[in-house]
């Protein structure tokens, strides 16, 4: 065990002249390379035609099996982050994003035996759940190491490190689909040798950013930083403990914010091709719609920097009125700019509706640690991410079904989103409110003032 | 902001750690701009 006490929290307290503008560096090593599974749908293709190569044969895979990778894999970054949040918080950011790098590796290396082999219970098991314990683990790992590096500008900091899981998809499509060019043959599709590489080369990234990464000396604060001397009433400067948090309303008032933010936005990020087709028939293209799709990535990415910075600067729950007023207005605006056929307008309002979807992402972590103080706010996150979870399913369950069941019914496929537009605009007045009810975290859930409370009676018994 | 840190921290390992991370985002950042530009085509 003692080989591996370079991992210890002890060992990654940072020396005098450590510069805390190494650590987002760290951070995006291992975003960078989780994010890839935002890209992992470029496979599902060449995978249903494994054996027939040129087209699906008897024996191949079909698509809905494979998404069900995805789908684990989402559910086990959800439950991960949950289970081992407080593992993760209590063993500091080394030993989490080394943990992950090598779950992250291991998923690809079973993945691609499981390719090799023809079994798809070897990829569910590989890339779905161990992969998917490695994104819950390096998602939260290094979200408290950066709020506790930069206490003035807590926001920017965590947005930085989750802008990166935006942008590893922006790295993994390209890569995975050259990769995939360069192993494969007219006799065999080269997934296998493709999971191998991107096994390989994240774990070196990765393991990097594990080399890195440092939490500062206890009292550290940046020069010249002094916290601020009005207390404001929805930051505190108490800290909650981790299954307290989830005793308080805060906690499931911010996670409802989350998810119906959440939902409103990934249910079009994944029908934006189609619906943008479809209701504007004629004028975007099957091209120009995978144009759009990009563009979205990109504001989805972006979007994640600029709103947890701004948020700094507004406050996180001015943050997220903004996402629910601006959102609501544009949701409403989407079906008009359908029926006067501007695309410019509907493009616009979809970027930016898409970028406070990454936004609500990125601002999170601040939010928490406004309301529950620094010393588990990893591991609290851990704990919401469930919210995203739940939207993963909400969102394009309500977005398909809602527009299969009006082309049904004879709507017109141009209009058949526009009650799904209205349905999302509806969810982010649930989302005003929910925001509009949070208060600051009662006192009897402050660890210090439990902790005294408890040292309380012995005292009077001494 | 400035820290004392900072001062102590070489350039050159700052800007390695940056680089590190920033080259393939940008690579992949423009891969993806190249393919959003179809829309306006």
């Amino acid at each position: 065990m003692s080989m591996l006490s370079f991992l210890d929290r002890s060992h990654t307290v940072a020396k005098p002249g450590f510069s805390r503008w190494m650590v987002p560096p760290a951070a995006l090593c291992v975003h960078l390379c989780i994010g890839q599974a935002y890209a992992f749908s470029v496979f599902n293709l060449p995978m249903t035609k494994l054996l027939g190569i040129t087209q699906s044969a008897p024996g191949d895979w079909n698509l809905p099996q494979l998404g069900w990778i995805f789908s684990i894999a989402m559910f086990f970054l959800g439950t991960s982050s949950a289970v081992f949040g407080r593992w993760v918080e209590e063993g500091g950011p080394r030993r989490a994003m080394f943990t992950a790098a090598l779950c992250w590796a291991g998923g690809f290396f079973i993945s691609a035996i499981g390719v090799y082999v023809h079994n798809l219970w070897l990829i569910y098991g590989g890339y779905g759940v161990l992969g998917g314990i490695a994104l819950g683990i390096g998602y939260i790992s290094p979200v408290s190491t950066l709020i506790k590096w930069f206490p003035d500008r807590p926001g920017m900091a965590t947005g930085m490190a989750i802008m990166g899981f935006g942008g590893g998809a922006f790295i993994a499509s390209p890569l995975s689909v050259g990769l995939m060019d360069k192993f494969s043959t007219s006799t065999h599709i080269g997934v296998a040798e493709t999971f191998i590489v991107l096994g390989a080369v994240y774990f070196c990234f990765m393991m990097v950013g594990s080399a890195i990464v440092r939490v500062p000396p206890p009292d550290w604060k940046p020069i010249g930083y002094v916290a601020p001397v009005k207390t404001h009433k929805l930051i505190t400067r108490n800290d909650v403990f981790v299954y307290d948090a989830l005793k308080t309303p805060q906690f499931w008032l911010i996670w409802m914010v989350l998810c119906l933010n959440v939902t409103a936005g990934i249910g079009v990020l994944g029908q934006a091709s189609a619906m943008s087709q479809e209701m504007f028939p004629g004028q975007i293209s099957v091209t120009a719609a995978a144009g759009f799709v990009g563009l979205m990535s990109l504001f989805n990415m972006g979007g994640r920097f600029f709103w947890a910075s701004t948020s700094d600067y507004i406050g996180r729950r001015n943050t997220y009125f903004v996402f629910m007023v601006l959102g609501f207005a544009l949701y409403c605006t989407v079906p008009y700019t359908g029926s006067i056929g501007s695309v410019a307008l509907f493009v616009c309002a979809f970027l930016i509706i898409i970028s406070m979807y990454g936004g609500g992402f990125a601002t999170v972590p601040a939010y928490l640690k406004d309301m529950f103080g620094t010393r588990y706010v990893g591991a609290i996150h851990g704990l919401l991410l469930t919210a995203w979870s739940t939207a993963g399913i909400l969102g394009p369950v309500l977005v398909n079904y809602i527009r299969e069941y009006n082309v049904t019914h004879g709507v017109p496929k141009a209009q058949a989103y526009n009650v799904t537009m209205y349905i999302m605009a509806g969810l982010l007045v649930v989302g005003f409110i929910c925001n509009l009810m949070v208060k600051p975290v009662d006192a009897r859930f402050h660890m210090r003032e439990r902790e005294d409370e408890n040292l309380a009676p012995a005292k009077a018994a001494a | 902001m400035t820290t004392a840190n900072q001062q102590g921290t070489p350039a050159w390992q700052l800007a390695l750690a940056w680089l590190f991370v920033g080259i393939p985002l940008t690579w992949g950042v423009l891969q993806t701009l190249s393919n959003a530009m179809k829309l306006f085509h």
